[in-house]
């Protein structure tokens, strides 16, 4: 097997004495969509914020594409193509959703005409046309959620952390993101998300980590931890490993 | 297909051709001192209040403290000049880098450790207190007595017997303010400027080095008030440390970009415009009582605050920007 | 070689001036602590606290000491009104929006402070305004030791009141968890105006306990204003005994400041630290905030 394009390695995280991350290894390769699930607290999108240069790990390596990327920066980070949404959207409230996508478009693209368009064809691929104009203060839940993404992807990276981008979102909305998310990573983008949305977990993802307590209780297929029942049970709530069987066999 | 905002640029140049053409035209109209003058100080404050508005306006760092940058360009102008003969034109471009330079040092200390909001604006009043103090006990500022600018009327001198000169100087300088913020709304700094405005932390996950954004701002910043600082010292020919460094010049700095509209083009002009003509109508109606001006420009602020937190130009750009939406 | 019997008395004088610091930014750190606003206006405050004291004594004969019964409650109700009135209107979700509008009550009161007054200095004369005590090892003038003295009682006093109190207590409650307390029906508004109107009483007393000693001139308050954030940064925001060991410190520093650099290279010693305390350890010496 290559190296993986991701790959975190013992990496620790306190907040005080709260030990928020434990000596958490997981690896990401180029191509796959990857899931990190686990209940409210577990400390994922803590872990987010570690990988993507937000934090500073207590202990531990993170390599990304080659490079060391422990202890660096964001935006050097982001400028190696991995980028990060935030679980809590955060919009540039004064900005069109144009000018929104168009800041993570100036990363590869320094011209501001070059960095619109593309700006404009992120945003309409993602069914944002109609909103391209619009401030993105006055977007709906659902179009926040697809305002980070676009944004992300204008960086045009090789990996993307999604940080639950379906909390919120009617079964619908969720479909469409869903179908939007298997096509980035058609189109070459490895992807690494964070979801409570089981089912959108179990039809995207190749591969499942399941953190509990800031550490890693299992890894394996969907299948693998939808069959492990002793996971799911202790981590998704009693009798979760059923339902979730029975939809891993509608999906099948 | 082309966005929206390409139109609006195309409007803002526009407007600035018009103001170019106008402002051209002006002094031909203005045959009384006193309307020259008045004119002269429109201007200057607004390439003051530019030089606020590109950092706080476009960048959300609101300083209390651009005297600091102000008192730094005046001071190397008048200095120079006294002390060492350097012709003013030369120390006019020096105030510029003076004034960048002492910008890019606050900036390089406020950032590097963190401070944002109220405290950043409490530390660039502290740092400009600090050299008001220095400037006050140093000999070669002349002290707390002031510094005099020996009467030279040439042109080569940045004296003119004629006011128009100076009209045109700072004229040109509010012109390179205007353009200034222009490239601001059109180019990736400036994008990413406003990126970290409205939330720093999602900037910098799209790949925005935060901090070189803020010291870069900060430092253009620094050298437009420079700027207006040079022309200050020439123009009146007299400097002290409560002129140059004293709260008076930083609040009036924001005072002009927040009445007309923070982050914007030409709010700066309309700010200055504004708060000059409301404070020459007081002065003709109150009379020229030390302290009523100024407490006027303080409602003034205080009511902007209040009820047009988006400034004058706000109004228009709510309507166009928000027909349905309302404010969170 | 520094004589012990200069540097004493600088060493009085600096926390007798430090306690009366430590009284105006117990002000404006439970207003920071309770609202989280940084009040711009608390020196200009101060500043009309001081007129108040020096009219009471200039028209009608009142003690500066009796004032203390006139003053900080006049005080408290223009705190209230103008909280209440202004200032909790004007953030529209920004911090930054707060402070401007503070800033321009700052600018409104100080001008018009030297439109009605003009700028002349003012100071008043009391029987024991020239009367020192000795302690032995110093002489001190009185004004400065009763101010030394009523400023610690006050702080203290203060303190037990937060402590004890059901007010205060709300107050408390309010500062750590304010959607909490909305829930459970505290009137919001009411206990930040409350919280703002005792930030400024204290502001009011310091200016009684001033004014036999000091002088008050329309921008005495820009003097006090920036000196009150450094104790109050210094001592960590929100913070009573950061206030009161922070007053201290700031008194001191000045006071041995300007006995080697002269009066006004002293202050700078003020604003060293004040910047220092921003940039290197923002939550100030006690503070809890991250
Ligand atoms: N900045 C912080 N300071 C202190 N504690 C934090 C911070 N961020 C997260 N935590 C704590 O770390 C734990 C993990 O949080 P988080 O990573 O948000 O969990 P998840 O995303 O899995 O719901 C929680 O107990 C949370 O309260
Ligand atoms: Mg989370």
């Amino acid at each position: 097997m290559s190296e993986p394009l991701l790959d975190v390695r013992h990496v620790d995280k306190s907040f005080g004495g709260l030990r928020a991350i434990a000596d958490v290894s997981l690896s990401v390769h180029q191509g796959e969509i990857v899931a990190l699930i686990g209940p409210n607290g577990a400390g994922k999108t803590t872990l987010f914020a570690t990988v993507a240069g937000f934090l500073k790990p207590d202990a531990g390596a993170i390599g990304f594409f080659g490079h060391d990327i422990l202890g660096s920066t964001p935006d050097r980070i982001c400028a190696l193509g991995l980028v990060r949404t935030f679980q809590i959207v955060q919009p540039f409230a004064g900005l069109t959703v144009r000018q929104n996508i168009a800041v993570g478009a100036h990363l590869r693209h320094a011209g501001r005409r070059e960095a619109l368009e593309l700006a404009d064809s992120v945003g309409r691929r993602l069914g944002m046309a109609a909103l391209l104009d619009r401030p993105a203060i006055g977007l709906t839940v659902a179009a926040r959620k697809r305002l980070e993404l676009a944004r992300a992807l204008a960086t045009e990276p090789r990996l993307l952390l999604l940080d639950e981008v379906m909390a919120g979102l009617n079964p619908t909305e969720i479909d469409e993101i869903v179908a939007m998310i298997r096509a980035i990573r058609d189109e070459g983008v490895t992807v690494l998300l964070i979801e409570h949305v089981m089912q959108a977990v179990m039809s995207l993802a190749e591969r499942i980590y399941v953190l509990n307590n800031g550490a890693l209780i299992a890894e394996g297929t969907p299948a693998a931890i939808a069959a492990n029942s002793a996971v799911v049970d202790a981590y998704l709530g009693h009798g979760a490993a059923g339902k979730l069987q029975a939809k891993q066999v509608r999906h099948a | 297909m082309m966005p929206s905002l390409r139109l609006s640029g195309q409007r803002a140049l526009w407007a600035m051709a018009g103001v170019a053409i106008i402002g051209v035209v002006l002094p031909l109209l203005l045959r009384s001192d006193f309307w020259l003058n008045f004119a002269i100080m429109v201007l200057f404050f607004t390439v003051l209040g530019q030089a606020w508005n590109i950092l706080g306006g476009y960048g959300g760092q609101f300083s209390f403290g651009h005297a600091a940058f102000f008192g730094t360009g005046a001071y190397v102008t008048a200095v120079l000049q006294v002390k060492f003969g350097i012709n003013p034109w030369l120390g006019f471009v020096l105030a510029g880098i003076g004034g960048g330079l002492v910008g890019a040092a606050i900036g390089f200390l406020s950032f590097r450790y963190g401070l944002r909001g109220s405290y950043f604006a409490l530390v660039t009043l502290a740092f400009a207190e600090v050299l008001r103090i220095l400037a006050n006990a140093a000999a070669f500022t002349g002290g707390g007595v002031g510094t005099l600018i020996p009467l030279k009327q040439t042109a080569a001198n940045f004296q003119f017997v004629d006011k128009t000169g100076f009209y045109f100087v700072i004229f040109a300088l509010m012109l390179i303010g205007l353009l200034l913020a222009y490239w601001l709304e059109n180019s990736r700094f400036g994008a990413r400027l406003m990126a970290i405005r409205e939330n720093e932390d999602a900037a910098r996950a799209l790949g925005v080095n935060a901090f070189a954004i803020k010291l870069g701002a900060i430092s253009l910043s620094g050298a437009l008030a420079g700027l207006a600082g040079a022309f200050y010292a020439q123009y009146f020919l007299y400097l002290d440390p409560r002129l140059a460094y004293g709260p008076g010049i930083s609040v009036e700095a924001l005072l002009v970009p927040i009445i007309g509209g923070m982050g914007t083009i030409f709010g700066p002009l309309l700010g200055a415009t504004v708060l000059h003509v409301v404070g020459e109508i007081a002065r003709k109606v109150m009379g020229d009582a030390v302290g009523l001006n100024l407490a006027l420009y303080g409602m003034v602020l205080v009511a902007m605050v209040l009820f047009l937190p988006n400034g004058i130009a706000g109004l228009a750009r709510r309507q166009r920007l928000k027909p349905k939406e309302e404010r969170l | 070689m520094l004589e012990f019997s200069i540097l004493l008395p600088a060493l009085l004088n600096g926390l007798t001036i430090g306690a009366v610091y430590a009284l105006v930014a117990l002000g404006l750190t439970l207003i920071y602590g309770v609202l989280h606003i940084i009040n711009f206006a608390h020196g200009s405050m101060l500043m009309l606290a001081l007129y108040g004291v020096f009219f009471l004594h200039a028209l009608f004969g009142i003690d500066p000491y009796v004032s203390l019964l006139i003053v900080p409650p006049a005080l408290f109700v223009l705190g209230y009104a103008l909280q209440r009135g202004v200032i909790g209107r004007a953030s529209h979700g920004k911090d930054e929006n707060i402070l401007l509008v503070t800033l321009g009550l700052a600018i409104v009161m100080d001008n018009l402070a030297l439109y009605f007054w003009k700028a002349d200095t003012r100071t008043i004369d009391t029987p024991y305004g020239f009367d020192t005590v000795d302690l032995g090892i110093a002489t001190i003038a009185v004004p400065k030791a009763v101010a030394f003295v009523a400023a610690l009682l006050i702080c203290c006093a203060l303190w037990l009141l937060m402590a004890r109190t059901d007010l205060c207590k709300a107050i408390r409650a309010l500062a750590k968890e304010r959607q909490g307390a909305q829930l459970v029906g505290i009137n919001v508004p009411h206990l930040f105006a409350m919280s703002f109107g005792i930030g400024a009483a204290c502001v009011g007393a310091a200016a009684c306990l001033l004014l036999p000693s000091f002088y008050v001139a329309p921008d005495v308050g820009q003097v006090f204003v920036l000196i009150a954030f450094t104790v109050v940064v210094l001592g960590g925001m929100g913070s009573f005994a950061g206030a009161l060991i922070g007053g201290m410190i700031i008194g001191v520093t000045e006071s041995i400041g300007g006995l080697f650099l002269g009066e006004s290279l002293g202050q700078l010693g003020i604003f060293v630290i004040f910047i220092a305390v921003l940039l290197f350890r923002p939550t100030g010496l006690l503070g809890h905030r991250a």
